[in-house]
């Protein structure tokens, strides 16, 4: 048994432990956001955020994550109250297919928590594991730009209600 | 009321009971089909009403599309256009795409068709509805019509009675043929159509909410993987597939032939158990594949049906000026991002299949072929997967899904292809050689024009026989590959956008069609358009050079089409195209136009970019395009579409093409098939939407591909001097063209 | 007395120095001015190679920025060097050097203005050039594009940055002039030692240091460092199960992979992307030579050594057998209750890791397409007497360049805690190798972390 905390819900997990964290995330706990893609550590598709680390759901296997702090897409917000990043991929329509977006957002995520106003050159490295095949790479650059300012933003408005 | 016609039809249920919908062909319909005008779009297809929008008691709004939504952006400008004819807002439509028991039968959702076939059919049937509502309405208020006026759900009368939507209907109002032509509104009027509106889809996508095949989980479903042979017409001749079926979770392994499966119950063991069956697994080696080296040769050297496809003047004059190029293009992948899914369940002799192939009609068909079963059987419907881009493996991977299920009645079967399968086994866009060879008079115009393209079939879709559906090739009692047939003119496949859309007088254009396939190939986005425009683009540039002329200037001096001078005029304005223009060294830049098929969407583009000359990599800098896809319903979805199609025309062109060796395909991830990324990708890119109120819509999604292609080869030339005609333009070619 | 003893000692320490510093003394070399027209595209062309063998572009490249215009930081033990701008740019590069100028530069380890260069810049080995190879290098570099950089100082503390250490080192460790050829060797091994000792400078690297930073003369080849990385023994001591042969350093110098070797990783993957531009000849040289000091000269022992090495790779099973169902566990401690959760973090099991996180493309066995990497067993870093090549692999792990075929293989440095990197590593150590296990893989891992090498790729 396996207990992992998911968007801060504690879930025990009665899987073979080598089993790689995106499967559990699908099918036992039903999150849709992270996808398979390649299985393989090259695409993205599966991109979560462990400890603040956006890292390859596919590869990793559950036995190394009890006690870490998992988020997926589904912890950002959802559709009636969506998180700074979602927001702003939704204002910038920043998706075709779609598919890849969840990982890109949670890249991303991770980029801003680390970097709250990264260059383009850094945003472009930070983003470059994650494969989009649709061609969305602008918009993507751009929605993530944009949350940038608005994260920026709001941790202005916090410190100004914290004075 | 009338009595309903006694022929084959399918009832659709609905909510609350109000309203029953149908569909039927009617052969008396059919006859008195053939001497009335063609209806618009697919109404002509499938003309009753009905079968495109229903309303119920409340007053809701059903639309029945045939194409469906591969992420193009289909579905919000579908519902954009029936909600501005009939009146409503968006939000109280809801859309049903692609369900061979619920919708027309619209084909496949491909060629940038969904706008000119099924978005003029429901902008025409929604019209059409209006006008029969406010035709009740007239009735049951007692006024006539034109002092009735639609708007918001309701039909408003001058003296303020009203009657809503729902209340109007009753039994058949709907059941009828359209017209062929329709009450359209004015496009000065328009509140919905080519205004703003958001993607419906995107918001789920974006919060985890269940959107694609691969999110399906009904109760008791199996997980399934196929062992897929080494290489192309391999044969299973050894297996004891014992030891797996005690593995973990194991429920059944299935074997027909050579087609082997594994379905468990959880997915990480249908994994563990598809690499045990693999190991397992005994082949007999197919047949050779031919050298990669000279794939070109080997092209060219098989037998061709060859037809002239253009034939003008005299062809084969000589001018102040002839010149010659030859072009080449590999095999490419589709490579969709999330390999493909299907879900299938058999159940009572009836099989349903949950697929997003492009067309499930067709797909219907060669998967009741495969099984031995009656069309009415079985049951496909489209639920979105990741982007295709043409025909890629989401058929046989229902097919897969199909025949497990098949094996394990009444279970739900989720078949998922591993990223090696998809990238081995989908049918790639065909290698293509094109020759080019034209003369310029003394004052720089073109007066003779030869064109030739050797091209395998872009087509191998499933449609009535199974045996373009993979695993059917490889059951015991196998299915044959059908012989490929061409697309014919004006559409074409290896030929698509052949014919120079340029004024020459003397012109010839011979497709060579080949048959025999060495390797798999069908539709990739644009088809044979990339090559083509690529080809004929670059051969623009080529001649204009030789005239000393200036590219934007050379290609207006030879186009009669007024809406295409006008992309052009418009592409070069916005990047600030000047003639003679000296870039800093490395620097070049490059223009491209075509318009789509010679019938779609009209695409120029204007790019810059560096060559850094070392290592001859590539950098992209500003894009700009100029687009005209005729009514324009929804600007963003078309800037998306193009903004998409150049980035992965881009990729394509830079680094694309599958590889192979003797044993089969070499090309199998994205470590040995790379494609671009975030850092490589253009500084930016612009797009500007000419928009055409009252015009006819033009298919766009396939429009960039080519122009990008050739802009990008023609900056390259303009930076070093080297002119690149093998595709892709990698690194490594333009150190090479460029030297020391 | 004493005085005359002080004085003595005073005016010979003082003669000594003197002629020292007239020893290490350099005049300025004029400046001057060589367009680039002047130049033979044949020779240019052959400078191209030479330089592809010398790897200029790697020290004199930043990350991100133009070719050949400098400002790359070289790590020593002395400090941090950055390599300079050579490209023709009369003001910040050295567009205004002329070739004897340059010739002295690489033989000599001066500048045009007679400061010495710190052997960071491996005149050691470049001094063994010959002139007119030289000259084909100059005709390149004179023909590449000016890019006016600034050079940056070296961030070199006090007393090592007085310029004449460097003078001191050379009294002590540059032996001018050409190697004499060996003629009990074929003209290829002297072809390919010639290029290996004089612009490959593969010893550079792969060669011990003394502690002035000298390399060892009795120690060629014995296993060196660079930019945080252990650069493995090339002779008898190499780590690698197989023996390498002349063909397989070829295929690894030419395609950055040997089939019973594996991948070019960390510092080898921009030498071997320069190395395209080195000619087929050149590359089959250097190969020659190199294998040549792997030990095993006798082709049966070799054989069977190799054999040996191969069924034990392929032996290794990468997937643990499943425990029987109910009795599923995080930890491997005796006291672990089945089914009861362990919160008191024992790692999860190497082995475990390996399955779900390395398998999916480590894992031997079955059809399988055609991308994956080689058995482990046969891997340089599993087999290494230090981990940290294996960590820093597992840590950052490989990327090929933007567009370009090539393994990708994902970092975990951030997925993977450090005690489950240790644990992964210690398996794949015990799993994989027949050598002793790692002593203490923890410690070996903080100093990785710490050791940060600098960006290699060129844009």
């Amino acid at each position: 048994m396996t207990v992992l905390n998911v968007n801060g819900q504690q879930h025990r997990i009665d899987v073979d432990p080598r089993t790689p964290l995106l499967y559990v995330l699908r099918n036992e706990l039903k999150l849709n956001a992270a996808k398979f893609g390649c299985g393989l550590g090259q695409c993205g598709a599966c991109t979560v955020l462990v400890d603040h680390e956006p890292v390859f759901s596919c590869i990793l296997p559950i036995s190394v994550l009890e006690g870490r702090y998992i988020r997926t897409v589904e912890g950002l917000g959802n559709e009636g109250r969506p998180g700074p990043v979602q927001s702003a991929f939704i204002e910038e329509q920043a998706a075709q297919c779609g598919y890849c977006i969840p990982g890109m957002m949670m890249r991303a995520q991770g980029l801003l928590e680390h970097n709250a106003s990264p260059s383009d050159a850094q945003i472009r490295d930070a983003m470059a594991p994650n494969l989009c095949r649709c061609g969305t790479q602008m918009r993507i650059l751009r929605a993530v730009r944009r949350a940038a300012k608005a994260m920026m933003a709001d941790a202005g408005t916090i410190q100004e209600t914290a004075k | 009321m009338n009595a309903m016609p006694p022929l084959t039809r399918r009832l659709l249920l609905t909510t609350g009971g109000a309203l029953v919908v149908s569909f039927a062909l009617l052969p008396k319909l059919a006859a008195l089909a053939q001497n009335v005008p063609k209806l618009p779009g697919d109404l002509d297809k499938t003309p009753m009403l009905d079968s495109w929008i229903a309303i119920d008691a409340q007053g809701r709004i059903t639309v029945f599309a045939g194409k469906a939504e591969l992420g193009q952006g289909i579905k919000t400008a579908l519902i954009q256009c029936a909600a501005e004819e009939i009146e409503v807002d968006p939000a109280g439509i809801t859309l049903i795409t692609a369900d061979t028991e619920r919708t027309p039968n619209e084909g496949y959702t491909a060629g940038s068709h969904s706008m000119q076939d099924c978005g003029t059919a429901i902008l025409n049937a929604a019209a059409q509805v209006r006008g029969i509502l406010i035709e009740l309405a007239a009735t049951r208020l007692n006024l006539p019509a034109e002092q009735l006026k639609a708007t918001q759900g309701t039909v408003v009368a001058n003296d303020g009675r009203s009657v809503r939507y729902g209340e109007l209907l009753t039994g058949q109002d709907l059941h009828r043929p359209a017209h062929p032509t329709s009450p359209l509104k004015d496009p000065k009027n328009f509140v919905v159509i080519g205004k703003p509106m958001q993607r419906v889809d995107i918001p789920g996508k974006l919060t985890g909410k269940p959107a694609y095949v691969q999110d399906m989980r009904p109760n008791g479903m199996l997980q399934a993987r196929v062992v897929r042979p080494p290489s192309y017409g391999a044969r299973l001749t050894q297996l004891d597939a014992g030891a797996v079926e005690s593995m973990p979770g194991v429920v059944k392994v299935v074997r027909d032939g050579s087609f082997l499966a594994v379905a468990a119950q959880g997915e990480f063991q249908a994994i563990d158990a598809m690499e045990a069956l693999s190991a397992l697994a005994k082949w007999e080696q197919g047949p050779v594949l031919p050298e990669q080296a000279t794939i070109y040769d080997t092209i060219r050297q098989l037998p061709s049906n060859d037809s002239t496809i253009l034939d003008k003047g005299t062809p084969g004059q000589q001018g102040a000026h002839t010149m010659r190029a030859t072009y080449h293009r590999p095999y490419q992948l589709h490579g969709s991002i999330g390999p493909s899914c299907a879900l299938a369940i058999f159940e009572a002799d009836k099989l349903t299949v949950w697929t997003h192939s492009q067309g499930v009609y067709p797909l219907r068909n060669a998967l009741a072929d495969m099984l031995h079963m009656p069309q009415q059987q079985v049951h496909c419907i489209h639920v979105e997967g990741s982007g295709c881009y043409g025909h890629n493996a989401a058929d046989d991977v229902a097919a897969d899904a199909a025949l497990i299920a098949r094996a394990l009645p009444g279970r739900p079967i989720r078949v998922q292809w591993m990223r090696e399968d998809e990238h081995g086994w989908e049918p790639f866009g065909p290698a293509m050689i094109s020759q080019a060879a034209a003369s310029l008079d003394a004052d720089g115009k073109l007066i003779d024009w030869q064109y030739d393209v050797w091209s395998n079939t872009h087509s191998t879709r499933p449609e009535g026989p199974a045996g373009n559906l993979l695993a059917a090739r490889y059951l015991a009692q196998p299915f044959a590959q059908p012989a490929p047939k061409p697309i014919p003119q004006p559409e074409g496949g290896g030929d698509r956008n052949a014919i120079p859309i340029y004024t020459v007088p003397n012109a010839r254009v011979i497709s060579h069609f080949i048959p025999q396939m060495p390797l798999r190939v069908s539709a990739l986005r644009a088809l044979g358009a990339y090559h083509n425009v690529f080809s004929i683009e670059s051969f623009m540039d080529e001649l204009a050079h030789a005239a000393g002329a200036d590219p934007v200037e050379f290609r207006l001096r030879h186009l009669d089409d007024s809406r295409a001078h006008d992309v052009v005029t418009m592409a070069a304005k916005e990047f600030g195209w000047q003639p003679d223009a000296k870039l800093p060294r490395g620097h070049g830049r490059g223009f491209a136009f075509a318009r789509y098929k010679n019938l779609a969407a009209y695409c120029a583009l204007a790019l810059e970019l560096e060559v850094e000359h070392e290592t001859g990599a590539v950098k992209l800098g500003r894009i700009v395009v100029a687009v005209d896809s005729g009514q324009a319903v929804n600007h963003d979805g078309i800037r998306n579409q193009i903004e998409g199609a150049i980035v992965q025309s881009a990729s394509w062109t830079l680094y694309e093409e599958v590889t192979f060796g003797r044993d089969g395909i070499t090309s199998r991830d994205w470590s040995s098939f790379p494609m671009m990324r975030f850092p490589a990708a253009p500084e930016s890119i612009e797009v500007h939407v000419i928009d055409r109120p009252g015009e006819k819509f033009l298919g766009t999604g396939e429009a960039g591909q080519g122009p990008a292609a050739a802009a990008i080869a023609n900056a390259i030339a303009d930076a070093t001097g080297a002119r690149l005609r093998e595709l892709p333009l990698t690194a490594a070619r333009i150190k090479a063209a460029i030297g020391i | 007395m004493v005085w005359r003893v002080l004085l003595t000692v005073v005016v010979v320490i003082g003669v000594a120095f003197g002629a020292f510093y007239a020893w290490a003394w350099n005049s300025e070399i004029p400046p001057t001015n060589a367009p680039a027209t002047l130049f033979d595209p044949g020779i240019v062309a052959k400078g191209a190679q030479l330089a592809a063998v010398g790897n200029c572009g790697i020290c004199h490249t930043q990350a991100g920025a133009k070719p050949y215009a400098g400002g790359f930081p070289v790590q020593t033990p002395f400090g941090t060097i950055y390599g300079t701008n050579i490209t023709p740019d009369p003001d910040t590069g050295i567009g205004s050097w002329s070739e004897t100028a340059f010739r002295r530069a690489l033989h000599e380890g001066v500048d045009r203005t007679g400061n010495h260069l710190y052997p960071a810049f491996p005149y050691d080995h470049f001094t063994h050039a010959t002139d007119s190879d030289i000259g084909a290098l100059y005709a390149f570099l004179m023909t590449r594009e000016p890019v006016a950089k600034a050079n940056r100082a070296p961030a070199v503390p006090f007393p090592l940055n007085v310029r004449l250490f460097a003078a001191g080192w050379k009294l002590l460790f540059l032996h001018k002039g050409q190697i004499p050829p060996d003629a009990s060797k074929s003209a290829e091994w002297n072809r390919g030692a010639y290029l290996a000792e004089s612009l490959g400078h593969c010893g550079a690297c792969h060669t011990p240091r003394n502690v002035l930073g000298g390399e060892k003369r009795d120690g060629q080849f014995a296993g060196g460092q660079s930019e945080g990385w252990l650069a493995p023994a090339l002779n008898a001591a190499s780590p690698a199960p197989v023996s390498w042969t002349a063909e397989q350093v070829y295929a690894y110098l030419r395609n950055g992979f040997a089939k019973q070797h594996g991948l070019a990783a960390g510092p080898m993957q921009p030498v071997v992307r320069n190395l395209k531009k080195a000619s087929d000849a050149d590359l089959r040289a250097i190969a020659t030579y190199v294998a040549s000091f792997a030990g095993l000269q006798n082709d049966a022992d070799r054989e069977q050594e190799t054999q040996k090495a191969l069924d034990f790779a392929r032996s290794r099973d990468s997937k643990v057998p499943m425990p029987p169902s109910g009795a599923i566990t995080t930890s491997t401690r005796a006291d672990a209750k089945p089914g009861r959760t362990n919160n008191d973090s024992a790692a999860p099991s190497g082995a475990v890791i390996f399955v779900g996180a390395c398998a999916s493309c480590h894992h031997s066995g079955g059809e399988l397409p055609v991308s994956r990497p080689i058995e482990l067993g046969l891997s340089t870093p599993v087999n290494a007497p230090d981990p940290a090549a294996l960590l820093r692999i597992v840590l950052d792990g490989i990327h090929p360049s933007s567009g370009e075929r090539g393994p990708i293989m994902p970092g975990f440095s951030g997925a993977l805690t450090d005690p489950q990197i240790t644990a992964l590593v210690s398996h794949v150590r015990s799993q994989f190798s027949r050598q002793p296990a790692w002593p203490n893989i923890a410690a070996a891992l903080t100093k990785v972390r710490q050791n940060k090498e600098p960006a290699t790729e060129a844009p």
